[in-house]
């Protein structure tokens, strides 16, 4: 079975999220598929903040859409609690939306040029029917104040009289009001001058407290995703290459293409310098005819034969690192008698099996 | 004239004038030596827009030295663009009003006409455009994009000009560059055409490149690909580069020095090492502090800057930066802070009443310190 396994999933935690083996696949011409996300699976208890990282293209905003149900995944379970997404329709689906919200990247395009934000921020409300209208307004005045936006601007003015960061904090206004379990997060701080992204980060730091939220972070800058998160998923080409908590990911990378990432970071101190482009062959391939086996051995400083048939899965370093690789850069734990012990890398690929 | 006074140019190059230099001891930039290539000197680009007139660069003065890269450093609308197109004279004509002299290799550009600023265009002086996507004419195929230059200012022929593009494709490690020739913008990743908009950028080799925002748009991974390819470049070519972005990660590793913009002006600017280890503008201290920083701990509070931007149609009085600055003082309100030169530091200017280090801004700070530890 093809797959990037599940030892990183927690049976034991009360789950605001659970995603097993999501697939999404989308029809391309001459009767082709792309394959935009293969097998991802994740938990997220109450109160967790996973980042989700990886270059353009690797399927983290369809993996995000595929979340809310838009479009529901080709495959694969999603549960909110104790309610199994994929398995609803019309009706009893949009009832669950409330609790499960979304914020974009491009904060002045994803707000209604036409309403006032103060309709924008209501309109959640007026759709689910929740409250009665001074309720609706006592409410939109309590998040606008908890986002910083004065509720007497918002009542006359559009979106396009504010900033992109205002406009970023009007979304989050909007995504809190019906009081949601998870907001899914698509690089919310990816369009923002680094003064206002660290306004924002801040902000939602203080949201989640406020509001008890769950959120699933997508970006694609590694250090904005260590500062938001509790848990981080790194994907590359629709596949989970590393799972686990920041310090560990980030002090000890087990995954080549988790290392790559973050040897590919310009670091704000002239003392260390640039270091030579960690992946110098190309870019990301296509996710229509991606490569068989291990989906980053075409750009993969230490594959191996095995890595083009036989795709790895993922296996437990420590209880908060587990990586998919044949050849991890940190030792991974035995596994059950029926794993092969992979973890030693043949002579010839630099760096040892600890860093 | 003391040591300290002694302009930007006076600290590098030998062949200076000091004596002259001494004469305006105000001006920022130096006096064109050997090495001097580009001498921008007191630029200001205002916009006549229906709000009033908007002050988008306001009095820009830097001298740059062959081969080397200056960084262009700015909160997004402080004018980093508008300085490098003002510079290039690539600026709306109907609304701008446009003054100071911009010296290339001595030669004043200001008093070129059309046609010779074309000639100097592509040719001489090169500029990537902040967005990659349409910086290419997606109707065009990618070869003739880049002989059409070369024909037009090196005169080449028809098989010259193929063979030299297909060599530059290569040099910007297009895979199969023949193929590629005859392809389109559109059938490429975002990093691809950022390669071959660099190929079209050094086709003609010049001696000065803007790069607005060559990488923003683009993976880190390609990022330090596409910057590990310009500095290359630069190196066969010596070519000088004026390197504009919001990261400061990017200019940390990559600039020789560092020009912070605010509100239209240069508020600091010094050589890379020099500014991090002594930075003085408490804008540069704030840039640095919002930034999200890999050796800190997950959840760290960020110290992000309050407030945004003046607004240039408006700038507030005084300092333009002392509505959100944490160490203004009523001064701050009511003059100008003018550029200065650090002490012992030639090379390093900043404008600012109070600058870090000082013991102003030292009280402040313990101040600051205090009311967080209350609240
Ligand atoms: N043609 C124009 N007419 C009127 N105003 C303009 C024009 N071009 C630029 N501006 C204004 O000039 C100011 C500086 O803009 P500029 O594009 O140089 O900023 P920037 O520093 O490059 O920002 P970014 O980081 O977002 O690219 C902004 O307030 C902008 O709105
Ligand atoms: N509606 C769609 N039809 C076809 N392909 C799609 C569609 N949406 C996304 N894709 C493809 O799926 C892959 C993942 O895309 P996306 O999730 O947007 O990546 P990311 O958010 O990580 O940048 C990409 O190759 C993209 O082109
Ligand atoms: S070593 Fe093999 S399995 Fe591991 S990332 Fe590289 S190609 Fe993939
Ligand atoms: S002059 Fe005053 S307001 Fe301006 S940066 Fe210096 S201390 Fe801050
Ligand atoms: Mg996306
Ligand atoms: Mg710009």
């Amino acid at each position: 079975m093809a797959g990037s396994g599940s030892s990183h999933l927690r049976a034991d935690i009360d789950a605001a999220l659970r995603i097993e083996n999501l697939v999404v696949e989308f029809p391309a011409p001459a009767r082709k598929k792309v394959s935009a996300v293969a097998n991802i699976s994740f938990d997220l208890a109450k109160g967790e903040t996973l980042g989700l990282v990886g270059e353009s293209g690797c399927g983290k905003s369809t993996t995000g859409r595929a979340i809310m149900q838009l479009p529901a995944p080709t495959r694969g379970s999603v549960r909110l609690g104790d309610t199994e997404l994929t398995s609803l329709k019309g009706e009893s689906l949009r009832q669950t939306r409330p609790r499960l919200q979304m914020i974009f990247q491009d904060p002045i395009s994803s707000l209604n040029p036409r309403r006032t934000v103060h309709q924008i921020v209501e309109e959640p409300l007026n759709i689910w029917g929740i409250g009665t209208q001074a309720q609706r307004a006592a409410k939109v005045e309590e998040v606008l104040g908890a986002v910083g936006i004065d509720p007497v601007l918002a009542a006359g003015r559009r979106p396009h009289e504010f900033s992109g960061g205002q406009c970023q904090r009007i979304s989050i206004a909007r995504a809190v009001i019906t009081e949601p379990s998870v907001i899914i997060c698509d690089e919310p701080v990816s369009a923002l001058d680094v003064s206002v992204q660290a306004q924002i980060l801040n902000l939602l730091e203080d949201m989640k407290e406020r509001y008890g939220l769950t959120l699933v972070f997508i970006a694609h800058d590694l250090a904005v995703v260590k500062n938001v998160s509790d848990r981080v998923a790194v994907m590359y080409l629709g596949k989970m290459c590393e799972f686990g908590s920041p310090d560990r990911l980030y002090s000890s990378p087990a995954h080549p293409y988790t290392k790559a990432l973050l040897d590919s970071i310009p670091i704000p101190d002239p003392e260390v310098g640039p270091k030579p482009a960690a992946l110098t062959s190309g870019e990301l391939p296509s996710p229509i005819d991606p490569p068989s086996g291990c989906r980053f051995r075409t750009r993969c400083p230490y594959a191996q034969e095995i890595c083009s048939m036989v795709e790895p899965q993922m296996q437990m370093v420590s209880p908060d690192q587990h990586v998919a690789c044949h050849f991890p850069l940190v030792a991974t734990q035995p596994q059950d008698a029926t794993t092969v012990d992979l973890t030693k890398r043949p002579s010839g690929g630099d760096g040892g099996d600890a860093v | 004239m003391s040591a300290n006074e002694q302009n930007f140019d006076g600290a590098k190059g030998d062949e200076v004038d000091v004596s002259s230099a001494a004469a305006e001891p105000s001006r920022s930039h130096g006096i064109p030596g050997a090495k001097t290539l580009l001498d921008v000197r007191d630029i200001r680009t205002h916009f006549r827009t229906p709000r009033g007139v908007l002050k988008a660069v306001d009095g820009v003065s830097f001298t740059l030295e062959r081969g080397r890269t200056l960084g262009v450093v700015g909160e997004s609308g402080s004018g980093k663009s508008v300085l490098s197109r003002s510079i290039m004279r690539l600026l709306p004509k109907s609304n701008t009003i446009h003054s100071g002299e911009v010296l290339f290799e001595g030669r004043d550009l200001s008093g070129l006409t059309e046609s010779e600023l074309r000639g100097l265009w592509g040719n001489e002086i090169s500029m990537i455009f902040q967005d990659p996507m349409t910086a290419l004419n997606p109707v065009m195929k990618i070869g003739p994009q880049i002989t059409e230059s070369l024909r037009l200012h090196l005169d080449m022929s028809k098989g010259e000009a193929r063979e030299t593009a297909v060599a530059l494709l290569r040099a910007v490690r297009i895979p199969e560059p023949e193929k590629r020739f005859n392809g389109y913008p559109h059938e490429m990743s975002g990093g691809m055409r950022q390669r071959i908009v660099i190929a079209v950028a050094l086709a003609c080799g010049p001696r000065l490149l803007f790069a607005d925002e060559p990488t923003t748009a683009l993976d880190v991974t390609v990022q330090a690909q596409i910057l590990d390819l310009l500095a290359e470049q630069q190196r066969e070519r010596y070519m000088a580069m004026v390197l504009v972005t919001h990261d400061l990660g990017v200019v940390a590793s990559r600039a020789d020095e560092i020009a912070v913009m605010y509100a239209g002006r240069i508020v600091e600017r010094a050589p890379t090492k020099e500014l991090f280890a002594n930075l003085k503008m408490p804008y540069t201290e704030s840039l640095l502090a919002a930034i999200p920083r890999l050796d800190q701990p997950s959840h760290s509070r960020l110290e992000a800057i309050g407030g945004r931007p003046p607004d240039l149609v408006n700038p507030p009085t005084g300092c333009p930066f002392s509505p959100r600055c944490p160490y203004a003082r009523e001064r701050c309100t009511q003059e100008t802070p003018q550029l200065v030169t650090v002490d012992g530091h030639d090379g390093h200017e900043f404008a600012c009443f109070y600058p870090v280090g000082s013991p102003e801004t030292e009280e402040r700070r313990v101040e600051i310190a205090t009311r967080k530890g209350a609240a």
